[in-house]
């Protein structure tokens, strides 16, 4: 059966850039307060952005903070030629390989490590049936689990992608903007990071499938 | 235009995202619509990446919002943009 393409809720779009600008003009203006409605959307990718890079929930979170500030002080040097949550992804990018770099603890999968041109095997998993997991069997907080294990298993730059154009449902020129890659960079990573996940996932996601009469395995 | 299994796994992000061209989109549903594993691996590759896009799959820790506002607060009353 043929579906239609994944539909995404978020949107980017439909954040309002004309008042997103409006938002600015008068944060500059003097109403400085408004600067927490601008920033809350952005928290959250924000945060997961520096999650994946830093592997640690009290340095993203501080770093999110220090992110939040800097585009605060900066925000008469945005031009406007992106969405604000695009330039603000970029600073979030610059202070948290800044903060690895003060910490001196890169990670296995640093940066340097990962390249588009490196070979891997993205072949997915073979499967010859696939019973769908609903989103309810997320009640579920192994299922969580699971899949927070699988992200933080993949190379950085495939991690990175994943946070921002599937889970904060970022467009591909969003994403590109603000990991600073190109497109077609994006949509490689994006390919490949999605394979790499349902070849983990596959064989540990039928366990959370509804129960089928006659199929082990199988439970609610 | 045949298209193998292969041809249709390196095109399964893209067309999960409609972004395949009409011609090729064609032949991966021609394909699709006899091959099994192909269907699985997308079925579940579509189902993964519907997944792992739930808030609930990544929260923010208790409390994040209100320490970041808190610490914007003292900025805001430091200094201008």
């Amino acid at each position: 059966m043929v579906e239609p393409p994944v539909e995404r809720s978020g949107g980017s779009k439909a954040r309002g850039v004309a008042s997103e600008a409006e938002t600015i003009r008068r944060i500059l203006a003097g109403e400085r307060r408004l600067f927490h409605d601008l920033i809350r959307p952005c928290e959250r990718p924000i945060y997961l952005l520096l999650l994946s890079l830093l592997k640690n929930e009290a340095e993203a979170e501080d770093v999110t903070q220090e992110t939040a500030i800097k585009a605060y002080l900066n925000l008469r040097n945005f031009r406007g030629d992106s969405q604000f949550r695009t330039w603000v992804l970029s600073i979030a990018r610059n202070e948290g390989l800044g903060r690895l770099r003060k910490l001196a603890t890169r990670r296995e999968d640093s940066l340097e490590a990962d390249t588009d041109q490196q070979t891997g095997d993205y072949t997915p998993a073979i499967l010859t049936s696939w019973r769908e997991v609903p989103l309810e069997a997320l009640e579920r907080k192994e299922l969580g689990a699971i899949l927070r294990k699988a992200i933080a298993g993949l190379p950085e730059i495939y991690r990175n992608v994943v946070l921002l154009r599937d889970i904060e449902e970022m467009d591909i020129k969003e994403t590109a903007a603000a990991l600073d890659i190109t497109e077609g960079a994006v949509k490689v990573r994006l390919h490949r990071a999605r394979a790499l996940l349902q070849r983990a996932l596959a064989p540990q996601l039928g366990a959370f499938a509804p129960k089928r009469k006659g199929w082990f395995g199988g439970r609610a | 235009m045949r298209i193998d299994c292969q041809h249709v796994w390196s095109h399964i992000s893209a067309y999960i995202d409609g972004e395949v061209e009409a011609d090729l989109r064609a032949e991966i549903d021609r394909h699709l619509e006899t091959c099994e594993i192909c269907s699985a691996v997308l079925d579940s590759t579509r189902n993964v990446v519907v997944l792992v896009a739930d808030d609930r799959v990544f929260e923010l820790p208790a409390g994040f919002g209100q320490r970041l506002h808190e610490r914007l607060d003292r900025e805001l009353e430091l200094a201008g943009p």
